[in-house]
């Protein structure tokens, strides 16, 4: 293609990913660097139904000055990236020094907000993403082998637990797994335990968690695998059962290799939302035991608190730490594309 | 038959609203954004009644009102005219300028109310409370009797009962609480705290002083109470704990005034309806102030609208807390603070609170961000993953951290 044919082409998508990804990026890191001026505080008399005292309220009258000179808020810098409520090196610092051993420092970093967050997010990505891809690639040999008057139905009914918002489905799933819920007290007559809550324990709300990613994302895996399978060679399958492969070899030779870009696609694709993990720790109610980043920033502005400046400096480690997760997946999709001269 | 009584209704319906379109109102423009439960339905409709010619009347009420009431407020001309909110919230909208000083409304149009509904600050009007909420104790009354248990005054009656209770394995889990993680357990803080005799900041200042004695005494009876509860309290909100009223699994609890009415409601077994009765809100560790806090609702008119729309808008809401609203249906809804309320019975828990002397929410700018940090920071000891010492280290420094960003430290 012509580099001027290239450009033309190319045009309507900058200009969209300028206006709607480098712009509010721009937005959201400078807003990170910038807090609010420090406020200018009265005490004033204040009366409601309940009596008159005396209580302290901002002035606005004069911090109105100080917003007209400055209206982007007092430049502090990393600051904000390096409080507690953040990366905490200060604290983290003195968690090492004061450590007695490895674990108990790690350990110990559960009780910074953004290290805590950390810990579920990497372990919902660790263990999330191999399962989808896993279970993805099982679901779509199955229905692949099905009858094709069965096929569209098994199809549709694979994709629904996608189809399902996922705040929608975290919360069914969270009535049905309450103690007194269908799943949940069946699980008490299974374990003979009347006690068993799986929203009690953080180690059985993360199982939950976990479980329900995997239900949550598996059709997508299996969609792009089931589309996939429609490509297989069939001289490729026939020499192998020439050669006399078993069903089981012929995926593992044949099916697998001949799938393995979608893998690094999904995984791609997978890797990115999973970090992002959040609806299912709204709908489980599940903040006391599990947190993502994504959630923090909710934490942050979804309240009446507005902390936006340690919002955007959530989002912009989100995005540091996507780009650190994707990067052998990007390095080896850059290798592929451009091979050594 | 079935479409000549719809006509009959919608026939009728215009006739009341063109018969109250105007309410004095010509021409303007009225948004109202708002919490979603009764007495707040009520008000919203109440306004809705000055719709006609030249006057539009929209409300919006959600539980989420608080995520879009500064957003819908700061742009201008605002999306919202009118922000009703209780003495937490208001400081949000005052604290980014907002709302506007009422004073000459009021004077004008504001003849009917009561010197003790104008929420004024530094002699500015910011707000109009229409009612008034608190948490106080609520208990079945059967269960008490048959166990011979006296109703609890002090959060140490509390727990004893409790045990009694599980002793005779009369239910598993005598206790409820709105104890989910997040707000719903900064509110049990701030209540047990506050019972304790302890002051959240040094006096004049924004600097957060809860780690102390009253802090500790606070969340070791929170803790206390919730090994007498479901053990998924920390999933159970204000909702989820009226549910498992409901259902007859608890006979103790802390709940909110205005959701008592509910707990009375139609699906409810009637045993436990019969057997649902209130009391005033519990003391603890020896003191004398009450474990709760009052809380007002209210409504507020927003800055960036024009005179004519703000004057709209607080005729229509005048109109909506007018004495007349008050009927059957209204009455138990709340804690009216409007003239001519006849407390009933759903009532009596709150005006023992403010018999008792509770005290008010704080209405300080940075005590959300107090709050905000208690509701994620002492859910750990809650756990038993760490001390209380811990718990208030940590919340003093999420505050702490928190209140130096938005300039307050």
């Amino acid at each position: 293609m012509k580099h001027k044919t290239f450009f033309w082409f190319f045009l309507p998508t900058a200009l969209a990913m300028f206006l709607f990804i480098a712009l509010p990026l721009t937005s959201i890191v400078s807003q990170s660097l910038h807090t609010p001026h420090d406020q200018v505080l009265v005490v004033v008399e204040s009366c409601d139904p309940f009596g008159c005292k005396s209580e302290t309220t901002i002035d606005h009258e004069a911090s109105k000055q100080i917003k007209e000179e400055e209206p982007k808020g007092k430049w502090v810098g990393f600051q904000i990236y390096t409080d507690r409520n953040h990366l905490a090196f200060k604290e983290v610092g003195e968690l090492w020094e004061n450590k007695t051993n490895f674990f108990d420092f790690v350990s110990s970093l559960n009780n910074l907000p953004f290290y805590k967050a950390m810990g579920f997010t990497l372990t919902y990505v660790i263990v999330v993403t191999p399962l989808v891809i896993l279970f993805g690639l099982i679901i779509a040999l199955a229905v692949n082998s099905l009858h094709r008057h069965l096929k569209g139905l098994m199809v549709f009914f694979s994709l629904l637990p996608m189809i399902v918002t996922p705040l929608v489905g975290s919360l069914i799933l969270f009535w049905m797994i309450d103690s007194r819920g269908i799943i949940g007290s069946g699980l008490q007559e299974l374990f003979a335990d009347p006690n068993l809550s799986l929203k009690a324990s953080t180690g059985l709300t993360w199982i939950t968690l976990i479980v329900y990613g995997v239900w949550h994302s598996a059709p997508f895996a299996f969609i792009v695998f089931y589309a996939g399978l429609q490509t297989v060679p069939q001289e490729t399958i026939e020499a192998a059962m020439i050669d006399g492969a078993t069903r089981f070899q012929q995926t593992i030779h044949v099916i697998v290799p001949h799938l393995s870009p979608l893998v690094a696609f999904v995984a791609l694709i997978q890797l990115m939302d999973n970090f992002r993990v959040f609806e299912p720790i709204v709908g489980f109610s599940a903040s006391a035991h599990a947190t993502s980043l994504s959630w923090i920033i909710w934490n942050d502005i979804g309240q009446e608190i507005r902390l936006m400046s340690s919002a955007a400096t959530t989002s912009v480690l989100t995005i540091i730490g996507v780009i650190i997760l994707l990067m052998p997946v990007l390095i080896r999709t850059w290798r592929e594309f451009n091979p050594e001269k | 038959m079935f479409l000549r009584k719809i006509a009959t209704v919608v026939a009728l319906t215009t006739l009341a609203s063109s018969a109250w379109a105007g309410c004095g109102i010509s021409e303007g423009r009225v948004s109202i954004v708002g919490n979603e439960f009764p007495a707040i339905q009520t008000i919203g409709a109440g306004a809705m009644e000055c719709a006609g010619d030249g006057v539009t009347v929209e409300t919006n009420l959600t539980a989420d009102h608080q995520k879009i009431n500064l957003p819908g407020m700061t742009g201008n001309p605002a999306e919202f005219t009118s922000a009703i909110v209780a003495n937490s919230s208001i400081v949000a909208l005052m604290n980014n300028d907002v709302i506007r000083p009422l004073n000459d409304l009021v004077e004008k149009h504001g003849q009917g109310l009561q010197k003790s509904q104008l929420v004024t600050i530094d002699g500015n009007i910011m707000g109009i409370a229409f009612m008034a909420n608190a948490q106080h104790l609520t208990y079945r009354s059967d269960v008490l009797k048959d166990l011979g248990i006296a109703v609890p005054s002090t959060y140490e009656e509390m727990l004893a009962a409790a045990k009694k209770i599980a002793n005779y394995n009369l239910m598993q889990y005598p206790l409820g609480g709105a104890y989910a993680a997040g707000w719903n357990l900064a509110e049990e803080f701030v209540n047990m705290y506050i019972g304790h005799g302890g002051e959240f900041f040094k006096p004049g200042t924004a600097e957060i002083a809860v780690n102390n004695q009253h802090g500790i005494d606070a969340l070791n009876m929170m803790k206390a109470l919730s090994e007498y509860m479901n053990p998924d309290f920390l999933t159970h909100d204000s909702n989820a704990t009226s549910a498992e009223w409901k259902a007859g699994n608890v006979a103790l609890m802390n709940m909110w005034g205005s959701r008592i009415g509910a707990l009375r409601g139609d699906e409810v077994d009637a045993a436990v309806v019969a057997a649902t009765a209130t009391a005033g809100p519990m003391t603890v560790g020896g003191g004398t102030t009450a474990a709760s806090t009052l809380w007002w609702d209210g409504f507020t008119i927003a800055k960036n609208i024009s005179d004519a729309d703000a004057e709209a808008t607080f005729i229509a809401l005048m109109h909506a807390i007018r004495p007349e609203m008050l009927n059957e249906t209204t009455s138990p809804q709340a804690v009216w603070l409007i003239d001519g309320y006849v407390p009933t019975p759903a009532a009596a828990g709150v005006f023992a609170a403010a018999a008792m002397g509770t005290k008010p929410y704080p209405m300080l700018p940075y005590a959300g961000l107090m709050h905000s940090a208690a509701g994620v920071e002492i859910v750990d000891f809650m756990q038993g993953k760490e001390t209380a010492e811990q718990a208030l280290a940590g919340l003093e420094a999420a505050y702490t951290t928190a209140a130096t960003e938005k300039g307050y430290l």
